[in-house]
């Protein structure tokens, strides 16, 4: 086998490398630059070109970054290394490896939703596929988004006429300049928290185009900010942070609000199923436009979709991710809805 | 229906009070009269029953969405909710249909499926679900489920009503009680400047008090106040209008017919009388535990054993109508007096039935003091405290009536099961079974699933997933370390549970951090509890 789990993630013994190790290894192939699959400390990093800066910016200023461009192959100790587009954020790379004629592909996490801040995901033919499935259940089923997004700008127009500021809030990397190249900016003025900003910067060196969005703090006393619209990470829900805004209605972008009970539990006035992974029903045709005869499942509900394929004929496995736990009871699948897990990427 | 569902997703959206209303508002003043009717059944908790058993709708779901029972049942527990898992699973509606209003999905949709055999039942069901999706597939299968359940108090529903119909509250929450059909001219009367009341069984809104947080003295002087007992029983109004005598409950459900002593005392009244009072299982002028009357609740034939056994009397509280004259708006000293006066004129087989509702003496609020303390011992849950100049007001009111509730009882217990949850507590396990030491071993004797913070319940979620030492079905059981202190208001007897007793409205008070579960309590101090 080309790949195994190890106990620090996924492990190549061939090239002698991890893809998304969850600790300190001397090298590791990151998909992409969320905190769950690109973690601190590793002596090298590879990546893509196209998520260099995000990555730069989450990793620290002394990483050792090398970086790939979409489709070029690095010869690791006789491993064909390439990174192809997975379309979840900004850089945001499937795996390819390559030995012995044996193809295996590591989607990291993936969307096949065309979103303007970041290459299409692109399908890879493989032998073997390794498929994130935090949204793998029927009942995840998205809305095209540009009605999600008419719904945020009706959102922000019902505000203004109340007199409200509207708080959105997404995950900062990512969902976060996603959110702002989709909302219509001519409505009224933007901001972005803190958290944001230096990622908002990093999208547009990268040349993605994203409307001006402004840090509140920044903003003269007395600013009315019933007309604008503040994008903000869901940790600043609830704080003294959003005191300054006066009335406001908040909002939570992530694919878990389609479930009302999820959204009831955020505590925010409205939720919008605005996701950065796949859904149901592109989760399958994904996996079968790679042609694969194997499928290794992780990040999710994993037991739901090994049974699933299994059933319809297609060889499936979970694997474990760190972030699951429990796996000694055999009951790791259960935490894809923790609260813990949304907080992470979603 | 559209209009419906999108009124049902603006009142999901919000906790804002004054939104809820504006809402309401919003649509009770453009919807036909025909479809506001409904509206305001579904909208104050009147649902139909459950048409359609919850296994047959799973089942047609599945067949429908083309998945297979493990599936559904996946879905369903990270939904945690039946009609919200189908609505989710349903493929979308091929083509846009033009809207049904609500009144004929109901009444041409939902209503003759009662009639329809299982074939029949399942047709009607696949031909919505293709019709429908989104927010109004999730109405149409909270209505089927018979679980239709919106974030508005009844108190919305008639100020919105109120507010659209430029008709008086109190009038519109009168106009709301009883028996009714939601017709357009029911609607219309809704509004209506005619005032008469057509109806001879409509009940008035119960007037509720809110508890009292510490002591009396904050409400002036003693003397301007009734005290009487609280009792656990159930509250009623008796009503005795052109011969004929209805008792409701303040759910209101017209239970009569279940208690057939107390309907035969009404007959006794006067005509044109209502009274307000509690219904008490009721034995040598004191009462019996509420477990008594639950006993006759149950039955669907009351045989001569069970009313021999559980006499039940109806306590008079109030008298809302004297001589066919709404007298509500009368000061409560003088509703008592005439309370006093008719109870006495009864023959002796009606006062033995309706006695009227003893008066603390309250000398000052020393003397008020000593009767709450010794509450308990008469079977009591403390006090009523009503202002002597109050009238008798609509619904859940602050300032005039009080109740004040004897401390409840607490005792610290040991987490031993766990379940998850519904609603918004979907996919977390918030529902725990409790037990306490009997010698070396645990007993389970109380199930509670509220009292936690947000915040405790995701550390004590994440705590049972890692913790668990085995499932059957949903439910886990856990190793047992967590220590909770648990109140609750009444201790029993039970034959019927494993630890021997049956504790009241358990709720948990907070998380014993501190404590190891050696350090909880044992049965002994239960029963201990129930004897003293």
């Amino acid at each position: 086998m080309l790949l195994r789990v190890s106990d620090r993630g996924m492990y190549c013994e061939a090239g002698d490398f991890f893809i998304d190790p969850w600790l300190p290894v001397d090298r590791a192939v990151i998909t992409h630059a969320h905190g769950d699959h690109a973690r601190w400390g590793c002596r090298r990093y590879l990546g893509s070109r196209e998520g260099e800066r995000v990555m730069r910016t989450r990793l620290g200023h002394d990483a050792r970054i090398d970086t790939l461009e979409w489709g070029e192959v690095r010869d690791v100790r006789g491993v064909r290394v390439s990174l192809h587009p997975a379309g979840h954020i900004l850089g945001s790379a499937q795996v390819r490896v390559e030995r012995g004629g044996q193809v295996w592909v590591v989607s990291g996490d993936y969307k096949t939703e065309p979103d303007p801040t970041c290459t299409p995901f692109e399908p890879v033919r493989c032998h073997t596929f390794v498929t994130e499935s935090t949204f793998g259940l029927p009942i995840y089923r998205w809305r095209p988004q540009a009605e999600v997004f008419a719904q945020i700008d009706a959102w922000w127009r019902g505000n203004q006429e109340a007199g409200r500021a509207s708080l959105l809030f997404g995950y900062a990397l990512g969902k976060a300049q996603r959110m702002l190249a989709g909302v219509d900016p001519t409505i009224g003025p933007i901001f972005a928290h803190g958290a944001a900003l230096k990622l908002n910067q990093d999208y547009r060196d990268g040349g993605i185009p994203l409307p001006p969005a402004d840090n509140p703090m920044g903003a003269p006393k007395g600013f009315d900010w019933s007309r604008a619209l503040v994008i903000a990470p869901p940790s600043a829900n609830g704080t003294p942070w959003m005191r300054r805004f006066g009335p406001v209605s908040a909002a939570f972008a992530s694919g878990w609000m389609s479930i009302r009970g999820a959204r009831r539990r955020r505590g925010v006035d409205r939720g919008f199923v605005l996701s950065d992974h796949v859904d149901w029903p592109s989760l399958l045709s994904s996996i079968e436009a790679t042609g694969a005869e194997c499928v290794w499942v992780t990040h999710g509900y994993r037991e739901p979709v090994v049974r699933w394929l299994r059933e319809h004929g297609i060889q499936a496995l979970a694997v474990a991710s760190r972030w699951e736990g429990d796996e000694g009871l055999g009951m790791g699948d259960e935490g894809a809805d923790s609260p813990a897990e949304e907080t992470t990427s979603d | 229906m559209k209009s419906f569902a999108n009124l049902y997703a603006e009142l999901d959206e919000t906790t804002r009070t004054s939104e809820k209303v504006d809402a309401l508002a919003r649509y009770f003043a453009s919807a036909a009269p025909e479809d506001a009717a409904w509206a305001v059944h579904f909208l104050i908790g009147r649902r139909p029953k459950r048409l359609v058993p919850a296994r047959r709708l799973a089942e047609w779901a599945m067949e429908m969405a083309g998945v297979p029972e493990w599936m559904f049942a996946e879905c369903h527990e990270a939904v945690g909710d039946l009609a919200e898992t189908i609505t989710l699973l349903l493929p979308p509606p091929s083509e846009e249909r033009e809207d049904l209003p609500l009144h004929r999905w109901v009444e041409e949709r939902l209503l003759p499926m009662r009639h329809e055999d299982e074939a029949g039942q399942r047709a009607a069901m696949r031909g919505a679900w293709a019709e429908l999706s989104g927010p109004e597939a999730y109405v149409w299968n909270k209505l089927i489920t018979g679980a239709f359940r919106v974030g508005v108090s009844q108190n919305l529903v008639v100020r919105a009503l109120a507010r659209a119909g430029g008709v008086d509250e109190p009038t519109v929450a009168h106009r709301l009680m009883g028996a009714w059909d939601p017709t357009p001219e029911f609607y219309t009367r809704l509004f209506g400047a005619d005032t008469s009341d057509a109806d001879a069984s409509r009940p008035y809104p119960f007037y509720l008090a809110y508890a009292l947080e510490g002591g009396p003295e904050s409400l002036g002087d003693a003397g301007e106040w009734q005290a009487e007992w609280k009792w656990d029983g159930i509250r009623a109004q008796m009503i005795r209008r052109r011969d004929n005598v209805y008792l409701w409950s303040r759910g209101e459900e017209l239970i009569t017919e279940r208690f057939p002593e107390l309907a035969r005392a009404a007959g006794l009244l006067p005509d044109g009388t209502v009274l307000d009072g509690e219904i008490l299982p009721w034995k040598e002028h004191a009462p019996l535990p509420f477990a008594q009357l639950q006993r006759r609740i149950g039955r669907k034939v009351l045989g001569a054993k069970i009313l021999a056994e559980v006499p039940v009397v109806l306590l008079a509280y109030d008298l809302l109508e004297l001589e066919g004259r709404d007298v509500r708006e009368e000061p409560l000293r003088w509703r008592r007096a005439r309370l006093e006066e008719l109870i006495a004129s009864l023959p002796t087989g009606a006062t033995d039935r309706i006695p009227l509702s003893p008066i603390v003496p309250a000398a000052g609020w020393d003397a008020v003091l000593e009767a709450y303390r010794g509450a308990r011992d008469r079977a009591s849950e403390g006090l009523m405290l009503k202002r002597l100049d109050s009238p008798y007001r609509t619904g859940r009111r602050r300032g005039d009536w009080w109740k004040w509730k004897v401390e409840p009882f607490t005792l610290d217990a040991v987490m031993v099961y766990a379940q998850r949850g519904h609603g918004r507590r979907a996919s977390l396990y918030t529902d725990y079974t409790f037990a306490v030491w009997k010698g070396g071993e645990l007993v389970p004797f109380a199930k509670a699933y509220s009292g936690l913070t947000d915040a405790e319940i995701r550390q004590v979620d994440a705590w049972v997933r890692r913790n668990s030492l085995q499932k059957f079905g949903p439910v886990r059981t856990v190793k047992p370390e967590l220590v909770f202190e648990l109140a609750f208001e009444g201790i029993q007897r039970s034959p019927r549970h494993k630890s021997g007793v049956a504790v009241r409205f358990p709720r948990i008070l907070r998380w014993r951090t501190d404590k190891k579960p050696e350090e909880a309590d044992s049965l002994e101090t239960i029963i201990g509890l129930l004897e003293g």
